[in-house]
């Protein structure tokens, strides 16, 4: 099959790449340059382990192709903190508030919590719950996760206070 | 999962994107791919290639114009849930999109791609079939408009034809007095809809004066409910008067019913009711 360039800025970084047109955006990702935070969960759309940013927005990278994300911008969990390594306020907070286990579907966590605070900074309980529903966690219960998102949005405000 | 190959065309027009549907023959369009991609994942298609409608912009946005609306097919299921002409005008379809999966997946989805493909679990074509929405499409032989109730024809079947494109859904603005409400049993895994209900009422000093509901997710092609909107008609909306009327929907439902390890066909039709008078009580209180 004849394969088609593609030009995808991940964290930054500007790739170039001749994939075949049914490479998933997560193989591509994962793939790419030793950046295996992204996971593969079920692999069919349900758990959001392999949620990452596409140009600012998530997207469940199982569910799209890599010549969809030509042009675009890609974040993934590596390329989050910032430069310097100084983490996130979402990573800070996983970690204070015990937001994690395992760890697997953290990537994909903090991405959906990302996309909550885009859309509302100041979220309750019930929209952060409603935010998570495409991501599952085999470990935390949840509860924690959701007063990390919440930790999160409370640092993120402060710091724009 | 790998999907079998296929080539892969991106299409800088509806003109160019449909004489590429055309000159392969076999090809699939592509939108947000959120129905597309699992398919392929799962090998129940293969199709030789993917035509990328993805990026026209002319076929994105929500334009009011008089008594109408007009929703570009690439309109993200994200962008009518979070769009105040559209929470104004048709709110039962700003609702149901933003009960489809997940915020990743109300990304990516899109509007065209939801009602070409005709999942029966679908949320929008019920919502689209009450409200009386029309679909612009351009194909081979020019372009055509097809009312809902011709264009879904049987589970994940359309109107559309080998080289038809949708290009947009058109529906009526709701009219003064008019509430409207969508709600539903959501899959606890999909959150697909097992039972989805969209009821407009338009009430007056009380009473309803018109009524249409459609019911989705339990049938092949989402129905409207004739004997529960008849028994509306003129009435009270009064709690009692609307779960006697929700009651009716049992004579719409016909023999037709889908039924899953998740919940029989049995059980679907045993709560249909209660949907239905759900759905009658949050339109009624939003009229
Ligand atoms: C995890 C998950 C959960 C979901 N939950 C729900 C849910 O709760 N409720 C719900 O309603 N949906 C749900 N969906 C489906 C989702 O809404 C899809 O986005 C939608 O059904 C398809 O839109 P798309 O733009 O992604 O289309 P695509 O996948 O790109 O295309 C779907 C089909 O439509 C055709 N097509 C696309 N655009 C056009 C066009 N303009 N003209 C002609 N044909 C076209 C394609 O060729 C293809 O056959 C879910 C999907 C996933 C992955
Ligand atoms: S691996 Fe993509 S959603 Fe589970
Ligand atoms: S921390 Fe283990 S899956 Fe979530």
């Amino acid at each position: 099959m004849v394969k088609v360039p593609v030009a995808v800025r991940v964290n930054g970084r500007l790739y170039e790449r001749e994939v075949e047109p049914r490479l998933l955006l997560v193989h591509f990702l994962r793939d790419l340059d030793g950046l295996t935070g992204t996971k593969v969960g079920c692999d069919t759309s349900q758990c959001g382990s392999c949620t990452v940013l596409l140009d600012g927005m998530t997207v469940k990278s199982c569910t799209c192709l890599a010549v969809q994300a030509d042009g675009a911008a890609i974040t993934t969990i590596e390329g989050l903190a910032a430069e310097n390594g100084a983490l996130h306020p979402l990573q800070e907070a996983f970690w204070n508030q015990h937001g994690l286990q395992c760890g697997f579907c953290t990537p994909g966590m903090i991405f959906a919590a990302h996309e909550i605070l885009r859309t509302s900074p100041d979220p309750s309980d019930e929209e952060i719950r409603h935010g998570l529903e495409g991501n599952l966690c085999r470990c935390t219960g949840y509860q924690n996760i959701v007063r990390s998102v919440r930790a999160a949005a409370d640092a993120m405000q402060e710091g724009e206070g | 999962m790998f999907a079998p190959q296929f080539g892969y065309h991106r299409a800088s027009s509806v003109a160019e994107a449909g004489e590429l549907l055309r000159s392969n023959p076999g090809a699939k369009l592509l939108a947000g791919g959120h129905s597309l991609i699992p398919v392929l994942k799962l090998r129940l298609a293969a199709p030789p290639a993917l035509i990328d409608i993805g990026r026209l912009a002319e076929l994105r946005g929500i334009a009011v114009d008089g008594g109408s609306l007009r929703l570009g097919a690439l309109t993200t299921h994200a962008e009518l849930a979070a769009s105040p002409e559209l929470q104004r005008h048709a709110p039962a379809l700003a609702q149901a999109a933003s009960v489809i999966g997940d915020p990743a997946v109300r990304n990516r989805g899109t509007i065209g791609g939801n009602v070409a493909h005709a999942d029966p679990a679908s949320d929008l074509p019920t919502v689209l079939v009450a409200l009386g929405a029309a679909f612009e499409i351009a194909g081979a032989g020019g372009e055509r408009t097809v009312p809902a109730a011709e264009f879904f024809q049987g589970m994940m079947a359309t109107a559309l034809g080998d080289g038809d494109l949708l290009t947009a859904v058109v529906l009526p603005a709701r009219p003064p007095g008019q509430g409207q409400a969508y709600v539903k049993f959501a899959h606890p895994a999909s959150r697909y809809a097992v039972i989805g209900v969209a009821a407009a009422l338009t009430v007056s000093d009380g009473a309803c004066t018109a009524a249409a509901v459609a019911v989705g997710g339990l049938v092949p092609v989402p129905l409207r409910a004739p004997s529960v909107e008849g028994a509306l008609a003129g009435g009270p909306v009064a709690a009692d008067a609307l779960a006697a009327a929700a009651d009716r929907v049992a004579a719409d439902l016909g023999d037709d019913l889908i039924g899953d390890v998740f919940a029989s066909a049995e059980y679907r039709r045993a709560v249909a009711a209660v949907w239905v008078r759900r759905a009658l009580e949050a339109a009624a209180q939003a009229a």
